[in-house]
Formats: C-alpha cells, sequence, structure tokens
C-alpha cells in the first residue's frame, strides 16, 4: 500500500505548499511532498521543471534574493524556523550531495580534512576520532583510506563521488538529498554508485530524495518517484507502475520520447515543442496543455490541483478519464 | 564507391598514455556507426583525429578515398576537407560563437565554401534553417536567445552548409532534455533519409546508439573489445565489458551490483583498491 | 516622420540614460577634448606662442580666463591648442600598442606551442626596459619630439597588451566554436579578426581605456623631461614643465591648469571604458 504523499505524523520530510520566487519570476509553484524514514523518493524532472531548487529548498540552499513561502517540516518542526543551532543539528540529520563534486570541495585542502570538518566543528569529535570515521566510511564505500591524506585532484570523478558520500553519511544522517550525483559520471560507475547507496541506505536505514532527469534510473532506483513539469509535481507514483501504469500524460510522454535499448523505431515519440520552466507557466491553465495529447478544451481554463488516484497522486484533470490509457503497454 | 571513411591502425599516445590503440573501421555510403565507450575509452580522441583537430601517432585515415591522416594548415586544404567530413559538438552553448545568430553563422559557412550572390545564399539559408526546424525569429536570434535544443540545431544547420558526406555527431544529444533529444534524433534521422548522408555517433547512451546506428564498435581504454550490428552487439554482447555495460543501463527491476565491495573492517586502512 | 534632431535628441537620452551620470559627465568631458583638439588653434582667442614678458605670471584679467604664463602668453590659448598634441599622443601609442599587442596575441594563441614559447620570451624581454628608458633610446635615433616619445611608449606598453590579450584569445581560441570554424576550412586571419578578437572586446576595451590614461600621463612626464614635445610648442606636459616654477613663486594657476586637463581626460576616459563595459555585460 503505497503511503500517501501528504505531511502527516510519521513522515520524516513533510514538503507543504512550496513557493519559491526568484527575482520576478515563479520558480516553484507550490510542492507537495512526503518522504518517510527509510523510503527512497525519486524526484524527475527536465530542464526547467524546479526539481534542484525543490533540493536547494529542503537543504535550505537557496540563492540569494529567493523568496519561498510554504512549509518544509522535518520531523515535524519546521525547518526554516530552527535557530542557528537548530540549523547545525539540521544539517547533521540532512545531507546532501550534488551532480558535480570538484565544485562543493576546496581543491587545496586534503580529503581527510573535508571529510572530517564537520564532525570536528560540529560535533566536536577529536581529530584522531573523526578521522578514524571516515576511514571506516571510505571503507564501507570501497575506498582505501590512504585517500584522506590525498588532494582532490588527485581522484577520478567517480571516486571523488564515492568520498562525497561517504563524507555525508558521517554525521550519520536520516536523509540524503542527492542532486543528480551520477549525471555526471560514466553508466558503470553509475551503476556501482547507485549500488553503494542501495547497501548503505539498508544498513543505515537512510531515507533518500533522489534528483534526476532520469526516468529510468530514478523509478529502478527508488520506491516512489514524483514527476515535476514547470515547478510543480504533476505526478507521485511507486516505481513499480510507473512505466505500465502512469497517471500523468507527460511522465507517459516522457517514457515513450526515450529511445529504447531494445529496438530501434522508425520514429520517436516526441513531444513537441519545449519544457517550460516555473517562469513561463501560466496561473490559471494546465502548463503541459499545449504538448499535450490528450489536451482538452478544459485543460486551457483552469489550473488542475495535485489530486489522490489510486494509491498515487496526479496533477491532471481527466487522469480519472485516461486511467489505464497512458501506460506503455497500452497502444505501444 | 569508395568508403566514405576509412580508418587504419589509428594510435595516439600523449607521452606515455595510450589514448587510441591499434583502432580500425569504416562507414560506408548512407551507414551510421556508433563509438561507444566511456570517459578514457578514447573515442572522443579518434573523432577529434578524424576532424583533424588532433594528429595521429600513426595509423592512416582517409575521407571520400582522400587521405587526411595528418591534420591540415593551410585553409585550403581544409576547406576541402571540410567539405567531406562535418562535426557536431556536445555543448550547445560553446559550440556557437556567441555574436553570431544562426543566419550569419550559416552564410558565413556558405561564403567559405561557394562563390555565390548573396541572394543564392540567403536562400539556401533558409532552406537549411528550415530542414533542421527552425522559424523566423530563431534564425536571428544570437545564441544566448535561444535554448539548448534549438542551438544544437544552428550547429547541425552550420555543418550541413557544407554539405558532408560524414557527419560526426560528438555526444550531439546527451546535454538535452529527453523531451528535446527525441526531437533531434528524429530530426537526425530525417536528414539522412533526405540526403543519404553517413553518420559518425560516439556516444556512452546505448539507447540512443540502437536508435540511430546499424554498425557500432565499443571501446575500453584506447581498444576496440566488440564490434558488429547494433542490434546483435547490443542483445548478445559477447566481451565481459560490452556485457557490463549492457548490465549497467538501468530498467525495471534493474538491481546494480557492486563490483567492489566494502572492504572489510579490518582491512579498512589496509591494501589499494582497484578502481 | 520624426525630425533628425528629434531622433538624434531622443538617442542622446536613451545613451545618457544608459551611461549614468558619471558616464555622461565623462562623454561630455571628453568630447569637449576631443573638440579642442580638432579645433584648438582656431577657437584659441589670442596667439597661444606670443607673449609679453611684462605680463608674466599675471592671474585671471578681463578677456583671459585663466592668466598667462611664465612668458606672458595667454593660458586658456595654449591650453587649447596644446589639446592636439596632448590628445593625439596617447591616441597613436594605444592604437600602435594594442594593433602590435593584439597581433602578437594572436598569433601567440592561435599557433601555441613553440611559437607561443618564442613570443612570450619576446615580449618579456621587452618587459625589462622601462618606458622612460626607451624615449629616451628614441631621442638619441630620432632627436627629441613627439615621434620618438610615441615611438618609444608604444614599444614600452605592447608587452603589457599582448600578455593580457594572449589569456583571452588562448580561451577564446580552444573554444568549440573556433574548432568548428577551422574544420570548416575558414582562413586564419578570418577567425581571429571576425571570431576571436570580437569575442575579446570586454577585455580590448578595458585594456585601451587604461592604456590611454598611463600614455597621456607618461607622455606628459616625457615631455616635462623635456624628451617629448619641445617648447615653444604647446603641450600639456610642457606646459606643466615649463609653468612649474609658478607653482612655488605663488602663481599656480598655469601649471595646475594643465594638469587638470590631463587628469580630467584621463578619468573620463576611464569612466567611460567602464561604463561601455557595463553595457556590454548587461547585454
Amino acid at each position: 500500500m503505497t503511503p500517501p504523499n501528504r505531511p502527516e505524523a510519521g513522515n520524516l520530510l513533510a514538503v507543504t505548499g512550496l513557493r519559491v520566487t526568484l527575482g520576478a519570476g515563479t520558480v516553484l509553484r507550490g510542492v507537495d511532498l512526503a518522504i518517510r524514514p527509510g523510503e527512497a523518493v525519486g524526484l524527475v524532472g527536465e530542464s526547467g521543471s524546479g526539481k534542484s531548487m525543490t533540493a536547494k529548498a529542503i537543504g535550505r540552499l537557496l540563492p540569494r534574493g529567493a523568496r519561498s513561502a510554504g512549509t518544509i517540516a522535518f520531523d515535524g518542526s519546521d525547518v526554516y524556523a530552527l535557530d542557528a543551532r537548530g540549523l547545525r543539528g539540521y544539517r547533521g540529520q540532512v545531507a546532501m550531495v550534488f551532480q558535480d563534486p570538484r565544485a562543493h570541495v576546496n581543491p587545496v585542502r586534503k580529503v581527510g580534512d573535508f571529510m572530517t570538518e564537520a564532525l570536528r566543528a560540529n560535533a566536536g569529535v577529536t581529530k584522531a576520532d573523526a578521522y578514524a570515521q571516515a576511514a571506516d566510511m571510505l571503507g564501507q564505500v570501497g575506498l582505501d583510506s590512504k585517500l584522506l591524506r590525498q588532494y582532490p585532484h588527485e581522484l577520478s570523478g567517480g571516486m571523488l563521488q564515492r568520498v562525497m558520500i561517504a563524507a555525508a553519511l558521517l554525521t550519520r544522517p536520516r536523509l540524503l538529498l542527492a542532486d543528480e550525483p551520477t549525471t555526471a559520471l560514466d553508466v558503470t560507475t553509475q551503476a556501482e554508485v547507485m549500488a553503494i547507496l542501495a547497501e548503505l541506505r539498508r544498513d543505515f536505514g537512510l531515507a533518500l530524495l533522489f534528483i534526476t532527469h532520469d526516468l529510468e534510473l530514478a523509478a529502478a532506483v527508488c520506491d516512489r518517484t514524483a514527476v515535476m513539469y514547470a515547478g510543480q509535481i504533476v505526478e507521485v507514483r511507486d516505481s513499480a507502475l510507473l512505466h505500465t501504469d502512469p497517471l500523468h500524460p507527460y511522465t507517459a510522454a516522457l517514457g515513450a520520447a526515450r529511445p529504447d535499448i531494445d529496438r530501434s523505431q522508425a520514429r520517436l515519440r516526441a513531444i513537441p515543442g519545449r519544457p517550460l520552466s516555473g517562469f513561463e507557466a501560466p496561473e490559471s491553465a494546465c502548463a503541459f496543455a499545449p504538448r499535450c495529447a490528450h489536451a482538452a478544451p478544459g485543460c486551457e481554463t483552469e489550473l488542475p490541483m495535485l489530486t489522490d488516484l489510486d494509491g498515487g497522486q496526479s496533477r491532471c484533470l481527466r487522469a480519472a478519464e485516461l486511467r489505464g490509457t497512458l501506460g506503455v503497454t497500452a497502444g505501444a | 564507391m569508395p568508403d566514405v571513411l576509412e580508418v587504419e591502425k589509428l594510435r595516439k599516445e600523449y607521452g606515455d598514455l595510450v589514448a587510441v590503440d591499434d583502432v580500425s573501421f569504416t562507414v560506408g555510403e548512407g551507414q551510421s556507426l556508433a563509438v561507444v565507450g566511456e570517459s578514457g575509452s578514447g573515442k572522443t580522441t579518434i573523432a577529434k583525429m578524424i576532424i583533424g583537430l588532433e594528429r595521429p601517432t600513426s595509423g592512416r585515415i582517409s575521407a571520400c578515398g582522400n587521405d587526411r591522416s595528418i591534420p591540415a594548415r593551410a585553409a585550403g586544404k581544409r576547406r576541402l576537407r571540410g567539405r567531406e567530413v562535418q562535426i557536431v559538438f556536445q555543448d550547445p552553448y560553446t559550440s556557437l560563437d556567441p555574436r553570431h545568430s544562426a543566419e550569419a553563422a550559416i552564410d558565413e559557412v556558405l561564403r567559405i565554401h561557394h562563390g555565390w550572390t548573396a541572394e543564392r545564399r540567403k536562400e539556401r539559408v533558409a532552406q537549411l534553417a528550415g530542414l533542421v526546424g527552425l522559424d523566423g525569429r530563431q534564425r536571428s536570434v544570437p545564441p544566448k536567445s535561444l535554448s539548448g535544443g534549438q542551438r544544437q540545431r544552428v550547429a547541425i544547420a552550420r555543418a550541413l552548409a557544407a554539405e558532408p558526406k560524414l557527419l560526426i555527431l560528438d555526444e550531439s544529444v546527451a546535454a538535452l532534455d529527453v523531451s528535446i533529444q527525441a526531437q533531434v534524433l528524429n530530426l537526425l534521422a530525417d536528414i539522412r533519409d533526405a540526403t543519404g548522408i553517413s553518420y559518425l555517433l560516439i556516444s556512452h547512451d546505448l539507447a540512443v546508439v540502437r536508435q540511430l546506428t546499424e554498425q557500432v564498435i565499443v571501446m575500453r581504454k584506447g581498444s576496440v573489445v566488440e564490434r558488429g550490428p547494433t542490434a546483435a552487439v547490443l542483445d548478445h554482447p559477447q566481451h565481459p565489458y560490452t556485457q557490463l555495460l549492457r548490465e549497467s543501463v538501468p530498467r525495471p527491476g534493474w538491481q546494480p551490483q557492486r563490483r567492489i565491495s566494502a572492504l572489510p573492517v579490518g582491512d579498512r586502512g589496509a591494501a589499494p583498491v582497484p578502481v | 516622420m520624426t525630425t533628425l534632431t528629434g531622433v538624434r535628441a531622443r538617442s542622446f537620452i536613451r545613451t545618457q540614460g544608459r551611461l549614468g551620470k558619471a558616464g555622461t559627465a565623462s562623454a561630455v568631458v571628453l568630447g569637449l577634448a576631443v573638440l579642442a583638439a580638432f579645433f584648438g588653434p582656431w577657437l584659441a582667442p589670442y596667439d597661444p606662442n606670443s607673449g609679453d614678458l611684462q605680463l608674466a605670471w599675471v592671474g585671471p584679467a578681463a578677456g583671459h580666463l585663466l592668466g598667462f604664463d611664465f612668458q606672458g602668453r595667454d593660458v586658456l590659448s595654449r591650453l587649447l591648442a596644446g589639446a592636439q598634441s596632448s590628445m593625439l599622443g596617447p591616441l597613436v601609442v594605444v592604437a600602435a600598442a594594442m594593433a602590435g599587442g593584439a597581433a602578437f596575441a594572436l598569433i601567440a594563441a592561435w599557433r601555441r606551442g613553440a611559437v607561443d614559447a618564442f613570443i612570450s620570451s619576446g615580449m618579456d624581454v621587452l618587459f625589462a626596459f622601462p618606458g622612460i628608458l626607451l624615449a629616451v633610446l628614441a631621442t638619441t635615433v630620432f632627436g627629441a619630439g613627439m615621434t620618438a616619445a610615441v615611438a618609444a611608449l608604444s614599444v614600452a606598453y605592447l608587452p603589457y597588451v599582448a600578455r593580457v590579450l594572449r589569456a583571452g584569445a588562448l580561451r577564446e581560441r580552444n573554444q568549440p566554436y573556433i574548432q568548428a570554424l577551422e574544420v570548416q576550412g575558414a582562413s586564419v586571419p578570418r577567425i581571429c579578426l571576425a571570431h576571436i578578437l570580437p569575442n575579446m572586446s570586454r577585455m580590448v576595451v578595458a585594456q585601451a581605456t587604461v592604456l590611454f590614461g598611463y600614455a597621456m600621463v607618461d607622455l606628459a612626464a616625457i615631455s616635462f623631461l623635456g624628451l617629448g614635445v619641445q617648447p615653444p610648442a604647446a603641450n600639456w606636459g610642457v606646459m606643466i614643465s615649463e609653468n612649474q616654477p609658478g607653482i612655488v613663486q605663488g602663481y599656480p594657476l598655469p601649471a595646475l591648469s594643465a594638469a587638470l586637463c590631463v587628469v580630467a581626460v584621463v578619468i573620463a576616459v576611464n569612466v567611460l571604458g567602464e561604463r561601455l563595459l557595463e553595457r556590454e555585460d548587461a547585454r
């Protein structure tokens, strides 16, 4: 039984009505998302969908000038109402891993310095102890502890990303926000990193918000997947059902547009037009309607809300009507 | 009919590092060949050697029957070679001059290759822009007003303006959103149907390779480990590395396996671990 | 149908908006200086070269806004007449140094390897010669005067320009869009001049404006030392030099007004350069 995507007691992270504006435009137009302890949730979207901004909002890393509305509650308490000490504690519980590890690490400090920094500064752990923990965690991700004495540029992209994951886990967080962590990696390295993440999640009971543009990857790796378009979540679904029984035309179109490794098609089912960003989306119509194969006249005049449907959620006015007709197997 | 591209025993060394080792393949007229590999496989180096941006250490390259094993320096020679093989790069954001619109960029290429009147060039620019699906506005604005997919279309139109027999696509769709990638892949197929052009696709994405090409060579650390028809190689990979690549593609029910297990507790801090 | 003047007025107002107050003020100052450079000798109310020794050092009087210099010549007239050589000199230096520096930078960036190393070493050698020293050398060859001073400074500034522009040229040269042009068969001059250089325009404008300021001050200094423009020719640097005794004697106006002209133009050029760059950024 799929847990409902609604804030309620027991949710580790509950995002309600999150709106983020940057300058004159709205980047996130109302995001609702819940993650239970130990659960892996995928967040999938193309450019401009707002998936990265959502992660930043949760991690309290919004850029300057961004204003947010709505609530983000971690373990019941409002993340944006935390004081400095509460925030340090929060960062120990919610760790973040980014797409480009090199951009998030100081190139003139050794790997060991970087890994033990948070432990020593915030948790008051001694240097020796911190280094021992770091060595242990590196071992968990399959890296030798001699890396602690090396500089970031001496490591390959894959190794550095594994270091970042190890570093993120040192504070024993309960939630890991991973923003496209494997996009810049080779596909075999990606498989390795995903396997490590899966194992660590089991060992540490870690919840995961996995952000990616790759629908297949999210669906393969996460228990539930949320799909974003133009600053809103348009579908939340059990990953197993995402391909065979999607609830939103965009999800179906996205799956169909991807080339198939098992066969070549005369023509791919491309989606006409280009992805809309939150800035450009209309306030009182479905943002996807102009590109949608199932659009009805009503879709241009009414903003659809995210509604529950058969264990998942869909932001489509015709969701109930289209049930069962959107899947890959149907009409393929 | 000579093959559009012939590569024989190509080798590239950077000091001690062998980036490309004894690579040979051919691309026939109207054919599409994929070079698949991960980083460090040498696939981009091969593309650079074929297009003349890198000099092979040894080996032979010939396109349309003309030898091009050594990069040309003189403009005239480069021009002639430009009419045989062209390239579309991966990054749409740096492959166009930020100060030139699509029309200006395509027009410049036409001026380099032909002594046509302005009228005739204008016609051809419109034709090419239409072929890649750029509307009136998109043709005349500077690249920064265009999206990644639109810029790649400009890059394709510019490459086609030289009327090459072979187009090298160096991860040309890798940086595009999924929905846009599909559009551009369809476009490339249409262009191939309309002009009979050959493609050399450099890619790490096996699904794109399946969609666009009939032949594939798989590279690892500079050498070819497997080759054959795309469908056969992807459905029944023979070489362990190809099998590993195939296994690493996410799909429903995928269970990624760790190849490098966690070091046992006593050993953390001991022997080095293979990467 | 809008009239020509209407269009001109509107575009001036638009420009003012984009340049800001400091930018517009600088444009005005520079405009006046350029005007003086072109029409100075005719605009001058009195003969800049003839003076009445009995009027030496006399302060501002009727019809003589800035008074008289040490030889009894009208200061304002000399300033106006001197504008030409004072502005032209730096302009030629900047043009020559930028052209030469850009050429070396582009060649070094395009060819890379041994050619780049050779050019860079050559520039290093040139760096070793201070501008003033080169000016002295030049005067022994060409004789004292503007030509010598301008030639010397152009050579002295060239390596600075080359070094800065080489960095920008290298960055552009390695970009895929340049490689695409190479592959198309575009000629090297076309690629360098129509593509690499324009995409470095920020850098070029910044260098040129800064250089103008330095050239103006250096040329004034060279003239002050007696190596550049020779008296009795009107030139702001010369005026500072020849009227310098007046400062300690209590008659600072002639020297200071010439110095002020130099300072005003240098500031105006720098501010305008910055504003132009900001506009380029905003585009």
